[in-house]
């Protein structure tokens, strides 16, 4: 049992006719590190919807250690504090400082002192490299800087699973490098983490598996090393040969 | 930033121009019309004291009241329209229909027959004083319009907001305050501002209502003296005053919440 910390069951979702996911099974172990490729359109990121509940599923289960994701009886709320999710256009609250937008959920969900919460934001800021930006607005700094923000956002309420959305799609090529950076650092730190990103270099350095999904199904998985190098499946070896 | 600002302004035009910082001319067409106004009623009771010095006596106690049925129906209408403006976006069926239907009744009724109404309508039931079935009335009617500026408001901030919020454990309604709401006030002040000014120039309405705003007194003292024409001029110059000095107010204002926090 706890071995799987995310288990995702035979889970299909339909928005109106177009089937986003058909049928999808998959189990991250606890301190995995998951990446999703696959074309836009494939279903992958409904797939990480799906897992905080973003999305609700149409058919399926989806489990995060002994919480039930899908379903009426869920805790949707604890389900939010147990994945932590990262967005491709990072969705910092701009009226808030960087500070600020780190504490403001363990200050309004928690409800922990202003105090108790800033010692916890300037914590994950220094994680992430910014201490220097506490009080800076998002706009007041560059994308990667930003994202960095956004992923000491999401760690904040001390979640057991990330989720990274195109962490860095939006983001200009030099500044690729410190987000993934930071998330290299927390796969060590032995976070599981399912990552729907076509970052090759984090895919070798940190993935220990990679998912191809295609028209809303897992087409293959595999070891970085076999998905890069000896990818099994046609429509996997077309698509790689795309993106490389 | 810039262009996101941009992407995220809404206009509504039914007050008055708000001016534009960018335009520096000495001789700006805010600055026309209001010195000139200024300029007129200080020059015409000076020059002309007869009617003119009587008027500008006369007339006080009408702004004061103007004011008063201004500010408590638009802070009534301000708290009104932000519900109205949640319900309209409510995906409670029963409370998104009810607010619909209360702002596609309120808009298709002219604020002088709604002012009639309220009136004579709660006056066969119990006897309201004419200033607040006045800003009862005011406060229903703006707040369709301010719940609409609202609505359009929150949908002016992108999805991903609302659920970068969820997804850190907020409710809905917690992520409504504390992230949505914030960022609303930035889209809506100018046009909220407009509604404002826009209504200061429609209170003048409530003076059927024996409401002794600025119009009324003026309209008491032009059938006294029978001096229309000379009274009529300096009310309008008045409103006019008061409703560019507002319009820089609130340009002010939009500038000063845009900049917060910023050096």
């Amino acid at each position: 049992m706890e071995e799987n910390r995310i288990r995702i069951i035979n889970v299909s979702k339909n928005f109106g006719k177009v089937h986003a996911l058909k049928n999808v099974s998959l189990n991250v172990k606890t301190g995995e590190v998951v990446m999703i490729i696959g074309t836009s359109g494939s279903g992958k990121s409904t797939l990480l919807r799906c897992i905080n509940r973003l999305e609700n599923v149409t058919n399926g289960d989806i489990w995060i250690d002994n919480d039930m994701v899908t379903g009426n009886k869920a805790d949707i709320r604890k389900i939010r504090e147990e994945a932590g999710m990262v967005f491709q256009s990072f969705y910092l609250f701009p009226h808030l400082t960087a500070l600020q937008n780190i504490t403001l959920a363990p200050r309004v969900v928690k409800k922990i002192s202003e105090s108790e919460a800033n010692e916890i934001g300037k914590k994950l800021l220094k994680r992430v490299g910014l201490s220097d930006k506490e009080s800076a607005f998002p706009d007041q700094l560059s994308g990667g800087q930003q994202q960095r923000v956004a992923i000491a956002r999401a760690l904040t309420m001390n979640p057991k699973v990330m989720l990274f959305d195109e962490p860095t799609s939006a983001l200009d090529p030099e500044m690729t490098k410190e987000v993934v950076d930071v998330m290299q650092d927390l796969a060590k730190e032995g976070m599981t983490m399912v990552v729907v990103s076509h970052e090759m270099g984090f895919a070798k350095a940190a993935s220990n598996r990679v998912v191809f999904m295609d028209k809303g199904e897992i087409i293959e998985i595999g070891t970085p090393k076999e998905m890069f190098d000896n990818p099994k499946e046609e429509r996997t070896k077309t698509f790689l040969n795309h993106i490389l | 930033m810039a262009s996101i600002n941009q992407k995220n302004k809404i206009e509504m035009t039914d007050g008055v121009l708000i001016p534009d910082r960018s335009e520096k001319s000495i001789f700006s067409a805010w600055r026309i019309s209001f010195f000139g106004a200024i300029f007129l009623l200080i020059a015409l009771p000076i020059f002309a004291p007869k009617p003119y010095f009587d008027i500008v006596k006369f007339i006080p106690d009408g702004i004061i009241t103007t004011f008063e049925v201004t500010v408590l129906a638009i802070s009534l209408s301000l708290v009104l329209g932000v519900m109205v403006g949640l319900g309209r976006i409510s995906r409670i069926t029963i409370i998104n229909r009810l607010t619909t239907i209360y702002v596609e009744v309120i808009r298709g009724i002219p604020l002088l027959v709604q002012l009639f109404y309220i009136y004579y309508a709660m006056g066969k039931i119990i006897n309201v004083p004419p200033i607040a079935s006045a800003v009862i009335a005011m406060t229903v009617c703006y707040g369709a319009y301010i719940g609409e500026i609202f609505r359009a408001g929150i949908q002016a901030i992108p999805k991903g907001q609302m659920e970068a919020a969820l997804s850190l454990g907020l409710t809905r309604g917690q992520a409504m305050w504390k992230i949505i709401l914030p960022q609303t006030i930035k889209v809506v002040l100018p046009p909220i501002g407009n509604e404002f000014i826009s209504m200061l120039k429609d209170s003048s309405l409530v003076s059927i209502l024996a409401v002794s705003d600025l119009l009324r007194r003026g309209r008491e003292f032009a059938s006294q003296t029978f001096y229309y024409f000379e009274t009529f001029t300096i009310i309008a110059l008045v409103y006019l005053i008061l409703t560019l000095f507002f319009s820089r107010i609130v340009g002010v204002m939009e500038e000063r919440i845009h900049n917060r926090g910023r050096k």
